[in-house]
């Protein structure tokens, strides 16, 4: 996967708690067997009107946001089904970053498998208002910041994450470098 | 120092541990289906990759499968996924109960009925109800593609050691209250991201009291208050249950049966939370709103924004009564419905049709409903028609279907239309997750089965069903 290091960019501000897997893209869409072209799928009932027509009240919609790298979400993002699909399109749709205050558990490991940085941050609801006013932020994963507004906040971050991260490692190969461990658990436990 | 059953499991299956690094974990059951699985396999054949261990693997269609007529796949891109399955199954040899094998079903039903899942094993598979299996007092958990990949290549994953909560129900259910309003109350009383971080096991009598069936809907909703994982402590109950199970040797049972046993909680041992909630205090519920922790007891009224105090709650309150076009203050009583669904990894075992056969028993489906019952596998139907239940239920005017998810999440042809209201035994009331628009009210077997005879929902302690 591609490392993540720095961006700025203008913030996606999606102001709404309990985001869905469902909402970032629904079922009729995972019956593809590839993992590229999810983003035109992208918060589909959301984004489109009934007719396919884009729903120009939709924050994604707004032109001020046609090209942001980072969204900003409220509490709880991404609970619900653990279908990848919900990373692999909001990477195609062109997001990197994401930021909340939390994520659901396998989301945000998801995520991490694909490259995309989620940062857990208490203060998304500052980084929300901050998009909605139209400013950019900066994330720096090496020193776990997030610049916005005159504001850095500190985020934290699993080292291990951070390391497969920065260095956009394939986690299979690490893996095998355990393959003794593997195979001296198996002699003893089958 | 008394332990709980997480870290058992969790010590049991360390291959390998190291400061500042999550444990590699070994999996003993990967259980696939057709959605999360191509892409994984996919993988593995770019990079030349082999499947480590086949035989501890386990395939079957179910998200996809038809359940009117398996001979027809009308969406093209459905029939390829689950053609991909097979043909995946084949190249890297992974068992796999394919549409019309006797012992295909829903993944999460299957596996406990076959006796693949068993206490003290961890379990992966790429669906987050993977936390049903945990009934048994396993270590299961749902996973994403990239980790199915990794599971498959290496039958292991890293895992951060989770924290440990307890959710505790203390006394007795009451009459007419099942598994399904217990869990419906819980994800009601705590949030849907209580469990986040953590692994949850159940403890308490109303838990204990139940069957394996009952705890498995219990578990298999860990997921929608957070939860990666929820379990149980097994017991004489879970070893009963998995007697003369297809994938438990009988010579093998008493062994097996004391080792089972050793993983239970130990007395006086410590979690880094505990919840409680009393039996008393669970009624028939409802979920009125767009997430599962958005619901009521049968007697009371949709919630209004006073009610809460975070505006961000209040605006989610308002989002989901327009998607579910209720208005705040209504009755739960007044809501009328237009579809029935029971079914789904969460209620479509043999106890969950019986209870609404009960229901219905002699009784018509109400003139504005349209009603499906879909059996959780293939066994479960074959048992049911067995005991005339399928009969009952075509009496009462409901359809009988082929097992699969089906309305569930609706990626087959089972869709409730835009606009229109279901009752559904499932797990997930999202927008648009029974179909774009469609409007979806969590219930148990016996309340769906109560609202499909009287239209809309109904308290079925006062049915006199259970005289």
């Amino acid at each position: 996967m591609e490392p993540v290091k720095k961006l700025t960019s203008s913030i996606a501000p999606l102001d709404r708690i309990n985001v869905d897997t469902d909402q970032i893209i629904p079922k009729q869409f995972l019956k593809r067997i590839e993992r590229t072209g999810f983003g035109q799928f992208l918060f589909y009932g959301w984004r489109f009107n009934e007719d396919g027509t884009p729903n120009e009240d939709f924050i994604l919609n707004h032109p001020a946001y046609k090209n942001s790298e980072i969204l900003a979400a409220g509490e709880n993002f991404g609970c619900g089904s653990s279908r990848e699909h919900a990373p692999w399109s909001l990477q195609d749709y062109g997001f990197k970053v994401i930021i909340a205050p939390s994520f659901a558990d396998i989301f945000y490991n998801n995520c991490v498998k694909n490259g995309i940085l989620a940062i857990r941050l208490e203060e998304a609801d500052r980084v929300i208002q901050a998009g909605k006013e139209g400013k950019s932020a900066a994330v720096d994963l090496e020193s776990q910041t997030v610049s916005c507004g005159g504001h850095t906040w500190h985020f934290d971050i699993d080292p291990y994450w951070k390391q497969m991260l920065l260095n956009g490692w394939d986690e299979i190969s690490i893996t095998f470098q355990y393959e003794d461990a593997i195979r001296k658990y198996e002699e003893s436990h089958v | 120092m008394a332990k709980t059953i997480i870290e058992k499991v969790w010590n049991d299956h360390i291959v390998y541990e190291e400061e500042n690094k999550p444990d590699l974990l070994y999996i003993d059951l990967h259980l696939i289906h057709e959605v999360t699985s191509p892409q994984a396999f996919e993988g593995l054949r770019l990079k030349g990759r082999k499947v480590r261990r086949p035989d501890l693997s386990f395939a079957t269609m179910d998200h996809n499968v038809p359940t009117k007529n398996r001979e027809v796949i009308k969406d093209p891109v459905s029939k390829q996924q689950m053609n991909t399955l097979a043909d995946n199954c084949k190249e890297f040899g992974i068992p796999l109960a394919h549409m019309h094998h006797p012992d295909q079903g829903i993944v999460h039903v299957i596996g406990p009925e076959l006796g693949l899942t068993q206490p003290g094993k961890t379990i992966v598979c790429g669906d987050s109800h993977t936390s049903t299996h945990g009934a048994f007092g396993a270590l299961a958990f749902g996973i994403g593609t990239s980790e199915v990949e990794h599971v498959l290549s290496t039958q292991t994953l890293w895992q951060s050691k989770p924290k440990t909560m307890e959710i505790k129900v203390e006394g007795d259910l009451g009459f007419g209250v099942t598994a399904k309003d217990v869990i419906l109350a819980i994800i009601s009383k705590f949030g849907v991201d209580a469990g986040t971080g953590y692994v949850v096991e159940y403890t308490g009598d109303a838990i204990r009291k139940m069957s394996m069936e009952e705890r498995m809907t219990v578990c298999n909703m860990s997921i929608e208050a957070g939860a990666r994982a929820g379990l149980i402590s097994p017991d004489e109950t879970t070893a009963e249950f998995l007697k003369n199970r297809a994938y438990v040797p009988a010579d093998q049972y008493e062994e097996l049966k004391e080792k089972w046993l050793s993983y239970a909680t130990e007395e006086g041992a410590v979690y880094d939370k505990t919840l409680t909630i009393h039996a008393d205090e669970i009624e028939p519920f409802v979920t009125w709103g767009t997430n599962p922790s958005m619901g009521s007891g049968i007697s009371a009224h949709v919630p209004t924004a006073e009610d809460y105090t975070q505006n961000s709650k209040k605006e989610e309150l308002k989002q989901a009564l327009a998607y579910m076009d209720l208005s705040e203050g209504m009755p739960i009583t007044d809501i009328e419905i237009q579809h029935v669904f029971i079914g789904s990894c969460t209620n479509s075992r043999i106890g969950d049709l019986r209870a609404a056969a009960k229901v219905i028993e002699g009784k018509k489906v109400h003139e504005n409903v349209t009603a499906i019952v879909v059996p959780g596998s293939f066994t479960v139907k074959m048992k049911a028609e067995e005991e005339g239940l399928d009969q009952v239920f075509k009496d009462a005017g409901f359809e009988w279907r082929e097992s699969g998810c089906s309305m569930c999440l609706a990626m087959n042809d089972d869709i409730v239309p835009a606009g229109e209201r279901c009752a559904s035994t499932s797990n997930r009331n999202f927008e648009g997750r029974q179909g774009a628009g469609a409007r979806t009210h969590l219930v148990s077997p016996a309340m769906a089965a109560a609202a499909a005879v009287t239209g809309k929902f109904t308290d079925v302690r006062k049915m006199n069903v259970y005289a």
